[in-house]
C-alpha cells in the first residue's frame, strides 16, 4: 500500500503553509485498532482529492466528550480550554471529523469557549468533494451490494444531518436499505453518554444486540457506520451473531476509498 | 327570585376561576423554584415552534393512529370552547342562545360542534381500548400504576360525560324547539343530537325542560370541575404545551449547555494573570459570586424550564418507548426523570405550604428518593426521548445534570468511569495510551 504522507499543523507552519482544513482525528482514530483504519482510508481519500490537510498530532486532546457526558463539566471545559488554544495559535478555519462525537463537541460545544470554526463531519466533507469534482470514485467493488446505514445519535438526532452518508452509499451503485429505525427515530448502538467506557446497567440485552438485530433484518452484506465507537459497537454485535463471516462493519469513509483494509 | 339562576352561577363560575387562580399561582411559584435560565432570544423561531409543534401538532403525527385521533379530540376542545363562551354569558345574562342572531352561521356552528363532538367520543373511545384492552406496551409501564393510570382514564370519562351532556342537553332543545316552547327559539342545526332527541319522543314539555337544563348545569359545572382538576393531573398539559414549546431548546440537540460557573473556575485556573486572592466584585450580595451547587440534586437546583417540562408531561411515553436503554430491559424511563420531577416538585411545594412559605428541608431529595443512580447511568444520551416527545419535553437536560452532580459534587461516578476521566486528564484521552502515540497511526500500514 501506498505510504500515507501526513503533515502536522505543527510541519505545516514551519514550511509557511496553511492547510485547506485540520483533519481532527479523534482519540478512537488515533488508538483504536479499527478505527485507525477509518483515519487512514480518509486520509487517502483527502490525499487522493488533493485536499490540502493536516493533522494536530501529539498537540490533539480529547476534546472532552465522554467527560461532559458523564457529568465532569469540569474536565470537559479544562480539555475544549486547551484543544482552543492550540488551534486558536494555529489560526484553524476549518476542521474536519470523522468522529461525530468530535464533530458535536467542536461544532456546538466549542464556540461559548472561545472556539469558532467551521467543523464539519467526513461524510458531509466527502459529498462535498465529489460535487465538487475533487474527488472520483468508482462502485465497482460494491455495485449491487445491500448496505444498511446505521444513523450515529451524534451525527443525526444531535445535528439533523442524514442525507450525506446515504447519498454517499448511493453513489456507489449499492443497494441502500434502511432499517426498521432509521433517521430521526434509529436506535443508538449503546456507546454514546460514555457508556463505551463502562459496563451497562443491568437489563435483559445489550443496546448494540437489539441494534445489530435490527441490521440483519435487513439481509445487508455491509453495515454501514458513520462513527468509530458505532462501527466498535456494531461489530461486536455482528461477531455476537456469529455473523462476521457474512456480514461487514464499515465505515463510509472505507466504502469509498475501496481498499479493503480489515 | 327572577335572578336566582343568573346569582348562582355567577358565584359557581367565580368560585371556579378562583379555585383555577389559586392552583395558577402555586404552579407559578413551583415552577420558579427553579433555577434562572433565560430562553428569551430567538422570538421568531420560538413562536413558529409552538405554532408548529403546539398548535400545529406536527410531532404528535409521527404515530399516525394516535396522533389522528389527538387532533380530533384536540380540535373539538378547542373549537366547543366558543360553545362555552355561549354557555357562560347565557348563564350570567340568562339569556338562551345568545348567538342565534348569527342566523345560518350559528346552524353551521352548532352542527359543528355536534360532529365535534361525536367524533371526540370515538376517538376518545379508541384511546381507552388502546390503554385498557390492546395495552399497548408504553400504557402498561411500571411507573404507570396507580394515579398516573387512574388519571389517563378518569380524563377520557370526563370528556364522554361532557360531551354527552352537551349532546343531550341539545337534543332535548331540539325537542323543545320543534314544540315551539316559548324560550326555546328555533336556532342551530342538530346532526347528530337530532338522533338522541328521538328517544325523547313523547316526553312533556316540562320534563324536556327539566332534562335540558339539568344537562346544562352539570355540563358547565363538569368544565369548570374538569379546569380545576388540571392541576392534578397530567392534563395539565393543554395549557402548558404552549410556554413549554416557546421555551423549549433551540439548538442543536446534541448541544449540551457549559454551565458558566464552571468557566469562571476553569478561566482562573488556566489565567496565570488572575488573582485568586481578588476581591469579590463590589455587591457581594450572598449569591453573586457563590456558584452554587454543581448540578442537580433536587429540583430547587433544576433550571425552571424543566421544571415546567415536568408538569407539562402528558405521560404519553413516547420517550420510553424510544429509549435505546428503556427498550434493552433497563430501569431508565426518561417518563419516570419527569413523572419523578413533578411529584418531587408537588412534594416540596406542600412543604413551602404547611410552613407559609419557608423552606424547611424535608430530608428528601430527587436524586435517590426519587430518581436512583442506576437509572441515570444507563443514558447513553442518544436525544430519542427528546425527538420523540411531542410537545418539546426535555429529559435528557435532567439527566445530565444529576450527573453533574454526582460526579462534581460526590465524586461518585462508576468507577469504569472514573478510570476513563482519569484517562482524559493525564493522557488526553479515555484510554491509557501515551499523548506521545497520537501519531503513530500515520506510520503504520
Ligand atoms: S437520551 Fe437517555 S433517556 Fe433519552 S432516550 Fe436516549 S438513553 Fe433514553
Ligand atoms: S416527556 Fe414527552 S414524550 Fe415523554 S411522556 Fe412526557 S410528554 Fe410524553
Amino acid at each position: 500500500m501506498e505510504e500515507l504522507k501526513i503533515k502536522t499543523m505543527a510541519d505545516m507552519m514551519a514550511a509557511g503553509e496553511t492547510p485547506e482544513v485540520l483533519f481532527w482525528v479523534g482519540c478512537a482514530g488515533s488508538f483504536d485498532d479499527r478505527a485507525k483504519k477509518i483515519t487512514k482510508a480518509f486520509a487517502r481519500l483527502l490525499t487522493q482529492a488533493e485536499v490540502s490537510f493536516a493533522v494536530l498530532g501529539t498537540e490533539e486532546s480529547c476534546t472532552g466528550d465522554p467527560a461532559k457526558r458523564a457529568g465532569n463539566e469540569f474536565l470537559f471545559q479544562m480539555q475544549a480550554v486547551t484543544n482552543i488554544e492550540v488551534m486558536n495559535a494555529y489560526e484553524v478555519k476549518k476542521v474536519v471529523t470523522t468522529c461525530p462525537h468530535c464533530f458535536n463537541t467542536l461544532k456546538n460545544e466549542y464556540p461559548a469557549l472561545g472556539g469558532n470554526y467551521e467543523v464539519m463531519h467526513h461524510t458531509t466533507f466527502l459529498k462535498q468533494l465529489l460535487e465538487e469534482g475533487r474527488l472520483k470514485i468508482e462502485g465497482g467493488a460494491f455495485k449491487g451490494k445491500r448496505i444498511t446505514f446505521h444513523d450515529p445519535c451524534y451525527l443525526g438526532r444531535a445535528n439533523k444531518i442524514f442525507e450525506a452518508p446515504r447519498e454517499l452509499i448511493q453513489k456507489l451503485d449499492a443497494e441502500l436499505v434502511e432499517m426498521k429505525s432509521c433517521k430521526t427515530r434509529g436506535l443508538c448502538c449503546g456507546a454514546g453518554g460514555a457508556q463505551m467506557f463502562k459496563e451497562p446497567e443491568k437489563g435483559n440485552k445489550d443496546v448494540n444486540i437489539e441494534r445489530t438485530e435490527q441490521a440483519l433484518e435487513t439481509q445487508p452484506e455491509i453495515i454501514a457506520a458513520a462513527c468509530p465507537f458505532c462501527n466498535t459497537m456494531m461489530t461486536d454485535g455482528v461477531k455476537n451473531k456469529e455473523k462476521e463471516g457474512a456480514i461487514k462493519v464499515m465505515d463510509v469513509a472505507e466504502l469509498l476509498d475501496g481498499i479493503e483494509d480489515l | 327570585m327572577e335572578y336566582l339562576p343568573n346569582v348562582i352561577f355567577v358565584l359557581v363560575l367565580a368560585g371556579a376561576i378562583g379555585l383555577f387562580a389559586k392552583n395558577v399561582g402555586k404552579l407559578r411559584r413551583n415552577i420558579f423554584l427553579g433555577q434562572k435560565v433565560d430562553r428569551s432570544d430567538q422570538k421568531s423561531e420560538r413562536w413558529k415552534m409552538m405554532g408548529l409543534v403546539a398548535l400545529g401538532q406536527t410531532k404528535m403525527v409521527v404515530r399516525p393512529i394516535a396522533g389522528f385521533l389527538h387532533i380530533i379530540v384536540y380540535l373539538g376542545f378547542i373549537i366547543i370552547n366558543i360553545e362555552v363562551l355561549e354557555i357562560v354569558l347565557d348563564g350570567i345574562l340568562g339569556t338562551h342562545r345568545l348567538f342565534a342572531f348569527l342566523g345560518g352561521v350559528y346552524d353551521f356552528l352548532i352542527g359543528s360542534f355536534e360532529i365535534l363532538a361525536f367524533l371526540v367520543v370515538v376517538s376518545v373511545v379508541v384511546f381507552w381500548l388502546r390503554r385498557n384492552s390492546l395495552k399497548l406496551a408504553r400504557f402498561v409501564k411500571p411507573e404507570m400504576k396507580g394515579w398516573p393510570k387512574n388519571d389517563a382514564n378518569l380524563i377520557l370519562y370526563i370528556e364522554v360525560v361532557l360531551m354527552g351532556l352537551f349532546l343531550t342537553m341539545n337534543a332535548a332543545d331540539y325537542q323543545l324547539q320543534q314544540m315551539g316552547s316559548e324560550h326555546y327559539v328555533e336556532a342551530g342545526s342538530f346532526p347528530i343530537s337530532s338522533f338522541i332527541a328521538q328517544g325523547l319522543a313523547g316526553w312533556s314539555e316540562s320534563s324536556l325542560i327539566l332534562l335540558e337544563r339539568a344537562c346544562w348545569w352539570l355540563h358547565i359545572i363538569g368544565i369548570l370541575s374538569f379546569l380545576n382538576y388540571l392541576y392534578y393531573s397530567k392534563h395539565l398539559h393543554i395549557i402548558l404545551a404552549f410556554p413549554n414549546t416557546w421555551y423549549a431548546k433551540l439548538q442543536p440537540a446534541g448541544e449540551i449547555n457549559n454551565l458558566e460557573s464552571v468557566t469562571q473556575e476553569v478561566k482562573m485556573m488556566m489565567d496565570p494573570s488572575a488573582d485568586p486572592f481578588a476581591a469579590p466584585a463590589e455587591d457581594s450580595g450572598a449569591d453573586v459570586d457563590d456558584p452554587g451547587t454543581f448540578g442537580a440534586k433536587d429540583v430547587q437546583d433544576l433550571n425552571w424550564v424543566q421544571l415546567m417540562n415536568a408538569y407539562t408531561c402528558t405521560e404519553c411515553g413516547r420517550c420510553t418507548s424510544e429509549c435505546p436503554a428503556n427498550q434493552t430491559g433497563k430501569l431508565l424511563s426518561p417518563r419516570k426523570i419527569m413523572m419523578d420531577t413533578r411529584d418531587r416538585l408537588e412534594e416540596v411545594g406542600k412543604v413551602l405550604d404547611a410552613n407559609k412559605g419557608e423552606w424547611k428541608d424535608d430530608g428528601k431529595n430527587l436524586l435517590d428518593d426519587y430518581i436512583t443512580r442506576e437509572e441515570l447511568w444507563a443514558c447513553t444520551t442518544c436525544n430519542a426521548c427528546t425527538q420523540a416527545c411531542p410537545i418539546g419535553i426535555d429529559p435528557l437536560s435532567i439527566i445530565v445534570d444529576m450527573r453533574r452532580y454526582l460526579v462534581m459534587e460526590e465524586s461518585a461516578a462508576p468507577n469504569d468511569l472514573n478510570v476513563m476521566m482519569g484517562n482524559v486528564e493525564n493522557n488526553g484521552a479515555p484510554w491509557p495510551f501515551n499523548q506521545m502515540d497520537r501519531l503513530n497511526w500515520a506510520n503504520e500500514s
